[in-house]
C-alpha cells in the first residue's frame, strides 16, 4: 500500500504543478456549490438555530429531538429525495435544474442546514442558559435575544459554519445524484474521485483526494490567520 | 473571501450554461467508463454545435430516467429492454448503433481451466467448482447479459445462486475493483476491461463468442409523454450517430491500436 | 395628594416547582426609597428582586402604578456580574438603548450621557470584556441609567469588587438616588445598607420578616433571628 501512497503523491502533485484545467475547473465548481450551499444554510439555519434556542413553545423538545436526529441524514437520501423532486415526472420539474449546478446547491443546502441549525441551537442556548435573565430585563423578547446572542458569538459561529463547509464539500451521495457528474457541468472533486475509483485509477483518485484536502486545508488557513489578527484586541481572561 | 470567488466561478458557470444548446442523455457507465463518449461528442459538436451532457447511469437507472423525462435521448445495451421502453411509448424509435463485446475475466492462473471460446460451457465450470464470481447485480445492459448467458448454462442465479456467487449492486469498476481483490471472477466490457487500472492478477480468460458481442441502440424519448424533451436537437444526435460521419467517429476509437465499437447501423 | 407606590406586593408568594421561594410577602417600593434587602443565601434576596421586576411567575398581587397614558415606570436591574456583549463599550450601550426602545437618533446622545456619568467616556471603543470588574460594573450602570428608570433592581452589585471599585459603584448608586430613581438593593454588606439605604428588609426563609427605615433598622430591638443575623454579620461589614 506504501507504493500506492507514493503513486497518489505523484499523482496529486502533477495535477497541481500541471495547472490542469479540467481539475481547476472541477475545484472552481465543488467550492462554488459548498459554498453557496453553507451560504443559504447560514442564512435560514443559524436564524433558525438561534430562535430555536431561546424561545419555548409546546412541542419544543420534540423539534430539537428532530433537528438533531436530521444531522445523520444520509447524503444518497437526501440526494434521491432532491432527486425526485427536481425529476421531470416530479413536482417541481418544472424548474428545470435536475443535472445542474443549482440542483447540487439545492442538495447540499438542505444536506447542512440542518448541521447549521444543531449546532447553532446548541452554542446559542448555552449562552442563553446563563445570560437570558438579563437579556429579558433589559428588554428584549425572542427575536432580539436570537440576534443578540448570534452576534455575541460570531467566533464561534465561523466554527459552525467551517463545519457546514467541510461536510457540504465532502459529500458526494447527493451531488452524483442530482448532478449526474457531467463532465465539464457537474462533476466535482467528489464525484471525479469515485469516477476514477470505479475506473481503477486508485493513485489518481487518491491524488484528487489530497488535492480537496489541501483545498480546504487552505481556506481554513486562511480563515485562521484572519482570526488571529482579530484575536490580537479581543478578550483578556474573563474575570 | 473564498466563499466569493467561488460563488462568482459559480455564477459564471451558470450563466454559460444558459447560452448553450445541449441535451441530456442518459448512458451507461461502462460506456462512459470505455473512453468512448470523451472522443465521439466532441466529433458530433462540431459537426452541430450542440452539447451532450452525458448522464451515465447503468441502463436500468438510465431508462428509468429518461420514463421520468429527465433525459431527452437514450443509448443503451440492453435490446429488450429498449424494444420495451419503445412499447410503452416513452421511445421514438429504436436504432441500432454499434457493437461491443464481453469478456470473462479471472485470475491469470485460471484455477477452473476455463480459458477459451465458450461462455456457456466457462459459466458451467465456474458454478460447478464453487468457483468466486461477482455480478454487478444492478439491472444493467452487462448484468443482463450476464443472466442470459447463465440461463444458456441451465443455472437459475436468482433462485440457486452457486457457491462463490456475489452480487455488489455496483459498477462495472467496483465489480472489476472486487474481483481484483479477490481474485475472482467477472463478466465485464471490453471498453472498461482495456482502460481500467487496478488489474491484479486479472487477465481475459473467454473471448470472442458470437453470443458475447453487445449491441447498442440509440432512441430519443418520446415527446408525447414528456412534451419539454429538446426533440429536434435528440433526434440530430440519433440522426447523426447513424449517418457515415457518425459510424466513422465510432470505429476510430481505439485503445492502443485496437477498435472496440464496431458500427453497425442499418 | 401622596403618591402612589411603584410597585406593590400583596400576599406574593414564589415557588419553583416543590420549592417555595417567597411565600406571605406584602411589600411598597415609595419614590425616594432606596430599600437593602438583606438576609442569609437563600432567604429569598434574589427571588424578591426579580418578581418586584416583573421577571417571575407567583400567587398573589402585584400592582405596578400607571401614568397617565397607562404605561409602567421604567425598569432596570444590575446584577452581580453582568453580562456583557462581546462588543465594544459603545456598542453595548446602544444594544441597550435599542432594546429599550429609545429612538434612533436620541441613543448616540444618551449614551455618551450615560459613559460621562459613570466616567468611563475614555473606555469608549474598548471591547467591553477587557475593563475591570469595577468597570464592568459601572458599565452595567450606565446601560441603566441611559435608559432613564424610574426603578432601579440590584443583585449584589459590588459583591465581586475590590474595596476601591466597590467605593464607586456604591457613589454612583448615592448619586442615582439623589436624582431622583427608586432602588432596591440587594446587599450581604450591613455596612453598605447602613451607608446608602432609606429603608432595611430583612428576609429569612422566603419571609420578609422585617421591614424598617434604617435608623430603626440598626439601633432599635430586632426579633431574635434578625437580631443574630446582624451579630453575625457584623464584624465582617466593611
Amino acid at each position: 500500500m506504501g507504493g500506492g501512497f507514493a503513486d497518489s503523491l505523484r499523482a496529486a502533485w502533477g495535477l497541481v504543478s500541471s495547472f490542469d484545467a479540467r481539475l481547476a475547473e472541477i475545484v472552481g465548481l465543488s467550492l462554488g456549490v459548498s459554498a453557496s450551499a453553507c451560504a443559504l444554510a447560514a442564512g435560514f439555519g443559524m436564524a433558525g438555530g438561534a430562535w430555536l434556542a431561546v424561545a419555548r413553545f409546546p412541542g419544543h423538545r420534540a423539534v430539537v429531538a428532530v433537528l438533531n436526529t436530521l444531522l445523520a441524514l444520509p447524503s444518497v437520501v437526501v440526494g434521491l429525495v432532491v432527486y425526485l423532486l427536481l425529476s421531470r415526472s416530479g413536482p417541481l420539474g418544472s424548474w428545470g435544474i435536475l443535472f445542474t449546478p443549482r440542483a447540487m446547491v439545492v442538495a447540499q443546502t438542505i444536506l447542512v442546514l440542518p448541521v447549521v441549525a444543531a449546532l447553532t441551537r446548541q452554542l446559542i442556548a448555552d449562552a442563553w442558559r446563563g445570560n437570558g435573565e438579563q437579556l429579558r430585563s433589559m428588554g428584549a423578547g425572542v427575536l432580539a435575544s436570537a440576534a443578540l446572542l448570534l452576534l455575541h458569538e460570531r467566533l464561534a459561529l465561523v466554527t459552525v459554519l467551517l463545519t457546514a463547509f467541510g461536510r457540504a464539500i465532502s459529500e458526494v451521495g447527493a451531488v452524483m445524484i442530482v448532478g449526474g457528474n457531467i463532465d465539464g457541468v457537474t462533476r466535482v472533486m467528489t464525484t471525479a474521485i469515485a469516477l476514477e475509483t470505479s475506473k481503477g485509477d486508485l493513485p489518481l483518485a487518491l491524488g484528487l483526494g489530497l488535492v480537496l484536502l489541501g483545498v480546504v486545508g487552505a481556506i481554513n488557513g486562511a480563515i485562521a490567520v484572519a482570526q488571529r489578527r482579530q484575536g490580537a484586541h479581543a478578550e483578556a481572561v474573563p474575570r | 473571501m473564498f466563499r466569493i470567488a467561488g460563488a462568482l466561478l459559480f455564477g459564471a458557470a451558470l450563466q454559460a450554461n444558459a447560452q448553450e444548446r445541449f441535451i441530456v442523455m442518459a448512458s451507461t457507465t461502462s460506456t462512459e467508463q470505455s473512453g468512448l463518449f470523451a472522443h465521439l461528442l466532441p466529433a458530433f459538436k462540431a459537426a452541430s454545435g450542440i452539447d451532450i451532457r452525458v448522464v451515465a447511469l447503468g441502463t436500468g437507472q438510465a431508462l428509468d430516467a429518461a420514463r421520468r423525462g429527465d433525459a431527452d435521448v437514450v443509448f443503451v445495451h440492453d435490446q429488450a429492454a429498449e424494444e420495451k421502453f419503445v412499447a410503452e411509448g416513452f421511445g421514438l424509435k429504436r436504432l441500432p448503433v454499434m457493437v461491443n463485446d464481453f469478456v470473462l475475466i479471472g485470475p491469470k492462473a485460471d484455477p477452473a481451466g476455463v480459458t477459451g471460446k465458450d461462455i456457456v460451457a466457462a459459466l458451467g465450470k465456474l458454478a460447478a467448482q464453487g468457483m468466486p464470481f461477482i455480478s454487478r447485480g444492478d439491472k444493467s445492459g452487462t448484468h443482463a447479459a450476464e443472466l442470459r448467458y447463465w440461463k444458456m448454462a441451465n443455472l437459475d442465479v436468482a433462485a440457486a445462486p452457486p457457491k462463490g456467487y456475489q452480487a455488489c449492486g455496483c459498477g462495472m469498476g467496483p465489480a472489476i475493483n472486487i474481483a481484483a481483490s479477490t481474485n475472482a471472477h467477472v463478466l465485464a466490457d471490453r471498453g472498461t476491461w482495456l482502460n481500467f487500472r487496478n488489474r491484479a492478477d486479472l487477465a481475459i480468460l473467454v473471448e470472442g463468442d458470437s453470443r458475447l458481442f453487445n449491441q447498442y441502440g440509440v432512441m430519443v424519448v418520446n415527446p408525447a409523454k414528456h412534451p419539454h424533451v429538446k426533440v429536434a436537437l435528440a433526434q440530430a444526435f440519433a440522426d447523426w450517430v447513424v449517418s457515415p460521419a457518425g459510424q466513422a467517429s465510432i470505429a476510430g476509437y481505439k485503445i492502443g491500436g485496437e477498435q472496440l465499437f464496431f458500427p453497425n447501423a442499418r | 395628594m401622596s403618591p402612589a407606590p411603584w410597585v406593590e406586593l400583596r400576599r406574593a408568594a414564589v415557588h419553583f416547582g416543590a420549592l417555595t421561594a417567597l411565600t406571605g410577602v406584602d411589600f411598597a417600593l415609595w419614590p425616594g426609597d432606596l430599600v437593602a434587602l438583606v438576609g442569609a443565601n437563600g432567604s429569598g434576596k434574589t427571588t424578591l428582586l426579580r418578581l418586584l421586576h416583573g421577571q417571575l411567575a407567583h400567587d398573589g398581587a402585584r400592582s405596578v402604578v400607571r401614568d397617565a397614558q397607562g404605561r409602567e415606570p421604567a425598569q432596570a436591574m444590575v446584577f452581580q456580574r453582568p453580562f456583557l456583549l462581546r462588543l465594544s463599550v459603545w456598542h453595548n450601550l446602544m444594544a441597550a438603548l435599542w432594546l429599550a426602545g429609545v429612538p434612533r437618533i436620541e441613543r448616540a446622545a444618551r449614551a455618551a450621557q450615560a459613559l460621562e456619568r459613570v466616567g468611563l467616556a475614555d473606555q469608549r471603543h474598548r471591547p467591553a470584556r477587557v475593563l475591570s470588574g469595577g468597570q464592568q460594573q459601572r458599565l452595567a450602570l450606565a446601560r441603566a441609567w441611559a435608559v432613564r428608570p424610574q426603578v432601579l433592581f440590584l443583585d449584589e452589585p459590588t459583591a465581586s469588587l475590590d474595596p476601591g471599585a466597590k467605593r464607586e459603584v456604591e457613589q454612583l448608586i448615592a448619586g442615582f438616588a439623589q436624582e431622583g430613581m427608586a432602588l432596591v438593593m440587594s446587599t450581604h454588606n450591613l455596612g453598605q445598607a447602613k451607608r446608602l439605604a432609606t429603608r432595611v428588609v430583612y428576609l429569612e426563609g422566603g419571609h420578609v420578616i422585617v421591614d424598617r427605615p434604617t435608623a430603626g433598622f440598626f439601633t432599635q430591638p430586632l426579633p431574635d433571628a434578625a437580631a443574630q443575623f446582624l451579630k453575625g454579620e457584623l464584624p465582617w461589614s466593611a
